[in-house]
This record gives structure tokens, sequence and C-alpha cells, in this order.
């Protein structure tokens, strides 16, 4: 197997051979900065391409064909379009909240991103609590977004940072709980310990039947956060213009569209790492030939295979169910989502006591 | 990692948490009092992660910017008006608060110099390490000495009291 780690292990003795060792760390940090801003960019170019797409043949159309060959480059074309756009001033907004919410968005969105283990030796933040400060980071997003509401001195923004504030804060529960149960299997909270325990069997066929049921609650609530899909209340273009983000114009709305889009990849991202063995191969015990096989794909493209699958899963149900309405959707957090999640981490205890040594 | 790096990062953070402290008291807006208040508790937190202390990192921008301030937030657009404006405080007020400020930097002072640590002779705690994440479950789940069960459950009732004496309040008669 080709492991990343090859490469960032020579960068590292490279740089420590020629500078002391705080320089070194320092270049260090500034690529792994260029890195993570380019990818995190170019991710999000292709997730606005796959998204189009997607939903033009969910609605029997062809999507975007005109810029490149299949339109590949559209998405490039429009990021070069919202960068040239003016940043329209709003009268009587606090512009100092107003701009500030914008980057709080990002800002959260892009610490998450960090701790997504790609491969070994691909994984910025490996903190001991990873999952902890997954659920920790991403939760400044939902003051970007109040703020963002208040400060557009706007209606529609007010009502779409209140009902997302809503949104975000019950939905976080079930999520965390969701992830919970699997901490509980792998007794561990690091990503990349949590991912090399999956070498022989991903977590969500270790787990077994509680494993899966997180997994299902952990995709519908992650979904929720993402304010995409069936939950976009916040942002319901027939009711709210276009929510808490309505007064925003340029690279400031850039933001948050960038913000969207890669959210719904972190949250693939994280249900890949701790459901679906993140950059594991697929093991069956006993076809050794089959395994063998499986391990000479590189881990990385295993990654993005997996993550691809649970974002393509989101934009299914996007363009499939119909938009929620608040008590629905309140209702389906606090009396669905919330008691099984309970139950279900007991129902992991019970696993893990029983079945799973 | 090199001190004098470690000196930088220091300051940059007592710098900027100061600064923002103050903003968060002195700021015209309520709304923006607290989003400097977030941003102190954010830089709180990145003192805990000077220290390498990952798990009080997460838990201050969870429990603090995740939840506390966003419970400020929400009271503050329930309560207040658009474009309300604090009111100047009085001079008296100033000398009250800088008098309140300077006792209580002098109390945690005193507190920290006289203070005899659990851990402070021990010197497998020094260094660059971090604690791992089953001593910290283990001592909040434990109950032997130094380990802390009782307050644990203790806090837990607390909250439930709360949330029901908030459901309570809130209900339709």
């Amino acid at each position: 197997m080709f492991h990343f780690s090859v490469v960032t292990n020579w960068i590292d003795e490279l740089l420590r051979t020629y500078l002391p060792d705080g320089w070194a760390l320092f270049i260090e940090f500034v690529l792994i900065g260029i890195a993570i801003l380019t990818v995190y960019a170019v991710l999000a170019l292709i997730l606005i391409y796959v998204e189009r797409k997607v939903c033009a043949f969910f609605q029997c159309r062809l999507g975007p064909t005109r810029v490149g060959p299949f339109g590949v480059f559209q998405s490039v074309a429009d990021m070069i379009k919202i960068l040239l756009k003016e940043l329209i001033k709003i009268n009587k907004v606090d512009p100092r909240l107003f701009r500030l919410a914008a980057y709080l968005v990002i800002i959260a969105s892009i610490c998450t991103f960090g701790a997504i283990p790609f491969d070994k030796g691909l994984h910025v933040v490996d903190f001991n609590v990873g999952v902890f400060y997954l659920l920790a980071i991403s939760s400044l997003g939902v003051v970007g977004i109040l703020l963002a509401g208040w400060s557009s001195n706007n209606k529609y923004t007010m009502i779409g940072a209140m009902r997302s504030g809503a949104q975000l804060i019950s939905y976080e529960l079930s999520c965390g709980l969701a992830l919970m149960t699997i901490v509980m299997l792998s007794g561990t909270m690091q990503l990349s310990t949590i991912v090399e325990q999956q070498t022989t069997a991903w977590n969500i066929f270790r787990g077994g039947i509680p494993a899966i049921i997180a997994f299902v609650i952990y995709l519908i609530a992650g979904h929720a956060e993402t304010n995409r899909g069936p939950f976009d209340l916040p942002e319901a273009e027939s009711e709210l213009t276009a929510g808490y983000h309505t007064e925003y114009s340029g690279i400031q709305f850039g933001f948050f569209y960038l913000a969207e889009y890669l959210n719904m990849f972190i949250i693939a991202a994280i249900a890949t790492t701790l459901f679906l063995g993140g950059w594991m191969p697929l093991h069956i015990p006993g076809w050794d030939g089959f395994n063998g096989v499986m391990d000479y794909i590189p881990p990385v493209l295993w990654f993005f295979a997996k993550t691809f699958a649970c974002v393509f899963l989101a934009l299914w149900v996007r363009w499939t169910m119909p938009r929620l309405r608040i008590d629905q959707l309140l209702k389906l957090e606090w009396k669905v989502l919330m008691p099984i999640s309970l139950i279900n981490i007991i129902l992991m205890a019970l696993w893990i006591i029983y079945i799973d040594l | 990692m090199d001190p004098i790096i470690n000196l930088i990062i220091f300051i940059c953070l007592g710098v900027a948490s100061l600064v923002l402290s103050v903003l968060a008291v002195s700021s015209k807006s309520l709304l923006r009092s607290a989003t400097y208040l977030l941003l102190v508790l954010i830089c709180t937190a990145g003192f805990y992660l000077l220290l390498n202390y990952h798990f009080l990192a997460a838990v201050q921008i969870s429990v603090y910017a995740g939840g506390v301030v966003i419970l400020f937030i929400f009271a503050i657009f329930l309560t207040n008006a658009k474009g309300d404006i604090l009111q100047k405080h009085q001079t008296r007020k100033y000398v009250f608060g800088g008098l309140a400020a300077i006792a209580g930097i002098a109390i945690t002072a005193f507190a920290l110099l006289k203070h005899q640590f659990v851990y402070s002779g021990n010197t497998s705690m020094d260094g660059d390490q971090e604690i791992n994440m089953q001593v910290i479950g283990n001592a909040l789940m434990g109950t032997e000495k130094y380990q802390y069960i009782l307050p644990f459950e203790v806090l837990s009732l607390l909250l439930l009291a709360c949330i029901i004496g908030g459901i309570l309040i809130a209900r339709k008669k």
C-alpha cells in the first residue's frame, strides 16, 4: 500500500536537514495552510460541479455543458465571476459583525476540514480528542450564521438565522450521540486510531445493528447540519429569499456558499472515517486474494471514493425529498432521532459486552 | 516546541484576549459585546492548546463558544430591540469596575502562588506530553481519591433541575 506518510515524512526530513527545528516547523505550518486552503477550494469547485450535474440528471436535464468538455470548467468560470463581483455596501448594518459573520462560518468549516484523516500522514490535526474537537469546532459556525442574520438588518435573514440556530443546535445532539456510539465501540476519540482499528472490519460491520442505526442517524442529522436538502428551511428560497445570507454579495456570499458545500463534504468524510473505515481498503476475512487486490488501490482513492458515495447519497436525498415544515423538523429531531440514538447507545453497550469483544 | 515560539504565541494570545475583553465591556452594542466575549473565550481555548490540554480546549469551545454564547445571542435577539445603543456608564461605575478587576486579579494571583498543586512535584507531568483521554475519563467517573463521580452526578442533577424549571416556566397554561 502506498501511504502519503512517505511524502510528508520526506518533506519533513528534508526541511530538518537544512534548517533549525523552529524554522522547519514554521515552513511546514505555512505549507500545510496553503495545502489545506487549496484542497478546500478545489474540492468546493468539484462539489459544485457534481451537485449541478447530479441535480440535472435527477431532473432529466443535462446541467452545465458549455464550458469545457461536459461543462467541467463551469464552476471555475463561476469562481472567477464571484471573485470579480462588487461587495455591495448595505445601509444600516453593523459592518464589523456583518463581515465577521462570513469569516466565522468559513473558519469553523476549515478548522473542521483540517481534522479529517485523508490518509496515513495526510492528517493535519490529530488530537487525542479528535471526535470531540470536530463537534466543538463545527459549533462555531452557528454563531456565524446567527450574527449574519442579525447584522444584515433584514427580516428574512433574521428569520433564517433563528431557524438555522434552532435546527443546528437540535441536530448537533443526535450527531454527537451517533458519533459517541462509535467512540464507545472503538474506545478512543483519536481519529487516526479509529481508522487504524478498522483494518480487518469497518466499524459499520464490526458494530452490527447499533452501528448501522448510528450510521443512518448520523447521515440524517449531519445532512440537517449542513442546511441542505429537505432541511433547508433556513434558506428556503420560496419563503425567505435566501435566508441568512440574503444581503451578502460577491466573495462574502461565496464564503457561505463554499462553507455549505464543504460542510456536506466534511459530514460525508466524518461518516467515512468513523463508520466506513476511512482510508482502509475493503477487507473480507478469509478472502486473501480479494484483499490483496483491494490493497493495490491507494488509500487516498479509497477515502475519496467512500466520501463521494456519501456525498452522492446526500445529493440524492436533497433532490428527492420535499422541504419539511419547522415543526416537523423539530419533531423529527426531539421525538424521533434523539430517543432512538439514546436507546442505541444502550444497545451498543450491550453489543460491546456480549457480542464484540 | 521552542520556548521562544511558545512565548511569542503566549504573548499574542494574551494581548488578543486582553484587548478583546476590554472591548467586550466597553462596546456600545450588546451583540458586539457578546461577539467579543466569544473571541475572548476562543483565545482561552488557545491557551489550553498551548498547554497541550486538548480536551479542555475542546470543552471550552463546545461549551462556551457553542453553547453559552449562542444562548447569550438568542437572549439578546429576544429581548433587545434593533438598534438599541447601550447608555454610557457613569464614571463611578468605571472606578468600581476597575477596583473589582484589581481585586479579582489579586485573589487569583494569591491563590495561584500559594496553592500546592497535586501534580506539581510529579515530573512525569512535565513537558509537552498530553494527558490521555482515558485518564480524564477515569478521573471524572471514578470513586477514589482525586476522582470526581460525586460532583459530576450532583452537577448533572442540578442541570436536570434547571431544565425542568425552564420547561415549567415556558410551558403553556
